[in-house]
């Protein structure tokens, strides 16, 4: 029995591939197996290749697997481009269809299943995903009822004879291969999980379900790959408590619009990906110079212009950071796990009002899209802070005087009032402005002013801002990273252990204002830092450089071809830097 | 009750003496003042430009934003608090060219907000350059040949985009612009006000006298039903645009805000920001 396997189904987009994938994984999530999704898909809707690969465990797992068990083949397409990922002895199960075969001599099992044909006997070929899956779920010998009950989840609203017509197509499908195979796959059977069915989310559910909970009520939003889960889910959920999304024009409407409502006192939020934020560029400006609090999330896909928008990368990080002109106070948040995006959405709207200023939650596609096995989500943690709002009567001002909205005070915060209140009127302005909200060109002024504004960062406090696994006093590497590469790079310190290669691990999840205090302590042990990163210039490297010096013991790896980084390729790299002396690393 | 006075504050506006914009100011306030609302249900968001500096001058709320964007900002508080009087004002240039994607969508959205443009036909703030409204002909200093772009008309676009309030005024009239602002606020929807406020200092085409010699009024059309968008669309293109008052009133169609589903009568910001434990364990079970 095997403790893990790595499965994939592939075909053009608008086959099936998601539904199949949806069920397949519903149905082993319901088991109570710790699963780990990636999508690989194009920005067409319909064509090209597109693949979904789940690992299955029975521990939990935070990253892609190298290789593959199992392959789901609906074209030879899917065959050529990835037969290379299956281990010795790996399976393909194809449609006889195209008449699949597999390019080299290889050590790999091909199964070749009537999925069309099966499909048409049963009245369309629509139905030749649920044969496809059918036949792979039957060679890992799991029981049927919880992959039915999926597909009857996922094509209910179509009544109850597609259900049947499906749980038939899957019954034909697993019969056909248990013909071939004469039984389940010896090799290929998992022990058995703990059976308690887990939360099975992407980072976007997340971050919607904890912007929920944190009081989000409105959000606009112009759609993008990979963020507009996040306004999908919320425009279902939001109305049952009073809020709405707006499909905005663009993402410079957006933004105001979301500046308009937490001006008036409404947690808002947009979400987008580069190209948005390039456009909010402006805006995040005003409401740190007006400090309006508001949250914006940027789902990094790849770059620069509209790059490779359905694929992964991590390189917006200067641009959040620097983006706009002038200066302001700013926090960039990185969740790192799905359970961090739902604490780090709450958190982010509790620090955008207690700090007012805008915060940006980033993420990377794959931490936004890939379905993961997550933990229990704490309602206790969804605790709601307004930080210096006041609620209440206010004294009734005198007359030609104004609140003092931006009230010089010791941490730099000043009280905040929302539109209506008596007692509470001020000015807004992005022009620079005095205590109560007045264009002001004085010297004193402006240089106190930006004083406060900018001093508010020396007070934010954030939940972790960096993530520590640190066994070793001076570690041969101490590898750095953010998002979702933190999986990916623990897989590969496993096998550096083995290769008696001593490493620490830093996930970095506050990007500005910078964690210096809280890593340099790290970075200094460490005789040799490797930042792993998605991105060709090695933007988090340079940043820690920037931040906490020791320019000469730190090495890039870096990725940037679209696609996540798999554990051999960090355990390689590492292993090869590590070999390297330290004053060759630049 | 407040008076035009509670409205009034001690700043003393930077416009050029004569400017256009300041009667335009004691409209909104005047009009403010005669629907019965006090300053602190009043906000007014604005844009960059001269006038932008307006939401400065009024006792109430006040938002200056970015160039082109008091529409958003504006919508984003109304969806905040639908409880107040949200009035966004700016320029030509503001509203018509880097902000003119917003005001057609704004209008075509409808949410009850009142959206005052100062169109003066130039750029006021940064010294006298060629504005979407500019004649074809008209000298400035980014067309010093002439402007060799068709003059933008936006009550035609306003009408277009779906509007369910277009009105227009003149500077000089402060008992028009007031009685149409007022109208303006009370319309439940999204209201268009087009003001022709004169740049003293840098149109020396598109004066007060001027205005006077080319505009007609729609009282002056004998039997004018301004609920008609035929008939507005053909007095729009018949005097070219200049005309003042209300040319075109839709009263049946609901504001966006009374159309979404689940928004309630009293504002988002009032109600509150927590979920029960049950209802977050529900939401938690659909990821099972
Ligand atoms: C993004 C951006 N671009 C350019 C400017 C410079 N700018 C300020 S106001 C303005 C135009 C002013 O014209 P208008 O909107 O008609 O207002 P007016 O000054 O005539 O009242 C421009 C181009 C700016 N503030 N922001
Ligand atoms: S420049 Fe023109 S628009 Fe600006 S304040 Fe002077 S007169 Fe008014």
């Amino acid at each position: 029995m095997i403790s893990q396997l790595s499965w994939k189904i592939g075909g053009q987009q608008g086959e099936g591939v998601e539904s199949t994938d949806r069920i397949f994984s519903t149905a082993l999530n319901r088991l109570g197996y710790y699963l780990y999704g990636y999508r690989h898909f194009s920005s067409r809707i319909k064509g090209g290749h597109t693949n979904n690969k789940i690992r299955i465990s029975t521990k939990p797992i935070r990253a892609i697997s190298d290789d593959l068990d199992i392959l789901v083949a609906f074209d030879q397409e899917t065959i050529d481009l990835n037969y290379r990922e299956l281990r010795k002895g790996g399976v393909i199960v194809a449609d006889a269809k195209f008449s699949p075969t597999v390019p080299e001599p290889s050590e790999l099992r091909l199964f070749s299943v009537p999925f069309t044909q099966i499909a048409d006997e049963l009245g369309t070929s629509l139905y030749k995903n649920m044969v496809a899956s059918g036949a792979s779920w039957a060679l890992l010998g799991l029981p049927i009822d919880v992959f039915n009950k999926a597909v009857e989840e996922e094509y209910g609203r179509k009544g109850q004879a597609v259900v049947q017509k499906n749980i038939e197509a899957v019954r034909l499908g697993a019969e056909f291969v248990i013909s071939l195979a004469g039984g389940p796959l010896p090799d290929f059977q998992l022990e058995p999980s703990d059976g308690k069915a887990k939360l099975f989310m992407i980072g976007n559910d997340a971050i919607a379900l904890g912007a929920l909970a944190g009081g989000c009520r409105f959000m606009p939003a112009y759609p993008i790959t990979p963020a507009s889960e996040i306004m999908e889910y919320l425009i279902k959920k939001l109305p049952k408590y009073g809020g709405t999304v707006i499909q905005t024009e663009d993402e410079i409407a957006a933004i105001n619009m979301a500046i308009g409502a937490n001006y008036a006192g409404v947690r808002a939020m947009t979400a987008s990906a580069g190209p948005g934020l390039s456009l909010m560029v402006e805006a995040i400006g005003l409401a740190g110079m007006t400090e309006t609090p508001v949250v914006i999330v940027d789902t990094q896909r790849g770059g620069p212009s509209t790059g490779l928008p359905t694929k992964q990368e991590q390189s917006d990080i200067f641009a959040l950071i620097y983006g706009t002109h002038g200066e302001i106070p700013k926090i960039v948040l990185a969740p790192s796990t799905i359970e961090e995006c739902f604490y780090d959405a709450i958190e982010a709207f509790n620090l955008s009002e207690q700090y007012q200023c805008p915060v940006i939650l980033v993420t990377d596609l794959q931490l936004s899209l890939g379905k993961q096995t997550a933990e229990e989500l704490d309602f206790k943690r969804t605790k709601i802070n307004r930080g210096k709002l006041q609620t209440g009567e206010l004294p009734t001002l005198e007359e030609n005087s104004l609140f003092k909205r931006y009230g010089f005070s010791e941490d730099g915060v000043s009280q905040r009032v929302i539109p209506g209140e008596k007692g509470g009127i001020h000015h807004v302005t992005g022009v620079e402005h005095d205590e109560v909200g007045r264009p002001s060109e004085n010297a004193l002024n402006r240089q106190k002013m930006m004083d406060k504004r900018l001093g508010k960062l020396n007070h934010v406090k954030v939940t972790n801002p960096i993530v520590v696994d640190a066994l070793h006093k001076a570690p041969d590497l101490l590898i750095v990273d953010m998002n979702s590469l933190g999986g990916t790079v623990d897989e590969a310190r496993g096998r550096l252990d083995i290769d008696g290669i001593t490493s620490n691990h830093i996930t970095v999840r506050l990007l500005h204002p910078f964690p210096t205090a809280e890593i340099a302590p790290y970075i200094a042990a460490a005789k040799k830092v490797v930042v792993v990163e998605n991105n060709a210039t090695g933007q988090l490297a340079n940043l820690l450089k920037l931040n906490v010096g020791h320019s000469d013991k730190i090495a890039n790896v870096l990725k940037y071809d679209g696609n996540p980084f798999l554990p051999h390729e960090i355990h390689s790299k590492c292993k090869e830097l590590h070999k390297q002396p330290v004053k060759e690393l630049v | 009750m407040a008076t035009v006075k509670d409205f009034r504050n001690n700043v003393k506006p930077n416009w050029c003496p004569g400017c256009g914009d300041f009667s335009v100011q004691a409209a909104i306030q005047r009009a403010c003042a005669s629907v019965g609302l006090e300053p602190e249900e009043v906000a007014v968001i604005s844009g960059i430009g001269c006038s932008g500096r307006i939401s400065g001058y009024i006792n109430a709320y006040g938002y200056h934003g970015v160039h082109g964007r008091s529409l958003p900002i504006a919508q984003g508080v109304k969806m905040a608090n639908r409880e107040l009087t949200v009035i966004a004002a700016g320029g030509d240039g503001d509203g018509f060219a880097i902000g003119m994607g917003h005001t057609v969508h704004a209008i075509r959205r409808n949410m009850d907000i009142t959206y005052i443009v100062m169109d003066n036909q130039i750029y006021g703030l940064t010294k006298g350059q060629t504005s979407p409204r500019s004649s074809v002909g008209f000298k400035t200093k980014s067309t010093p040949d002439g402007s060799v772009e068709t003059a933008l008309s936006p009550l035609e676009v306003a009408i277009s985009s779906g509007a369910t309030f277009v009105a227009q005024s003149f500077s000089s009239n402060i008992n028009q612009m007031t009685a149409i602002i007022e109208a303006a606020i009370r319309h439940k929807g999204f209201s268009f006000v087009n003001i022709f406020s004169p740049c003293v200092t840098f149109n020396k085409i598109n004066t007060y006298e001027w205005f006077k010699e080319h505009i007609v009024d729609v009282s002056e059309f004998g039997d004018y039903d301004n609920t008609s968008r035929i008939q507005a669309m053909t007095k729009i293109m018949e005097t070219e645009g200049m005309l003042t008052g209300i040319i075109y009133v839709n009263d049946s169609k609901p504001s966006y805000e009374s159309l979404v589903p689940g928004f309630k009568e009293e504002a988002l910001a009032k109600q509150s920001l927590e979920i029960s434990a049950e209802d977050f364990n529900k939401l938690v079970a659909d990821f099972r």
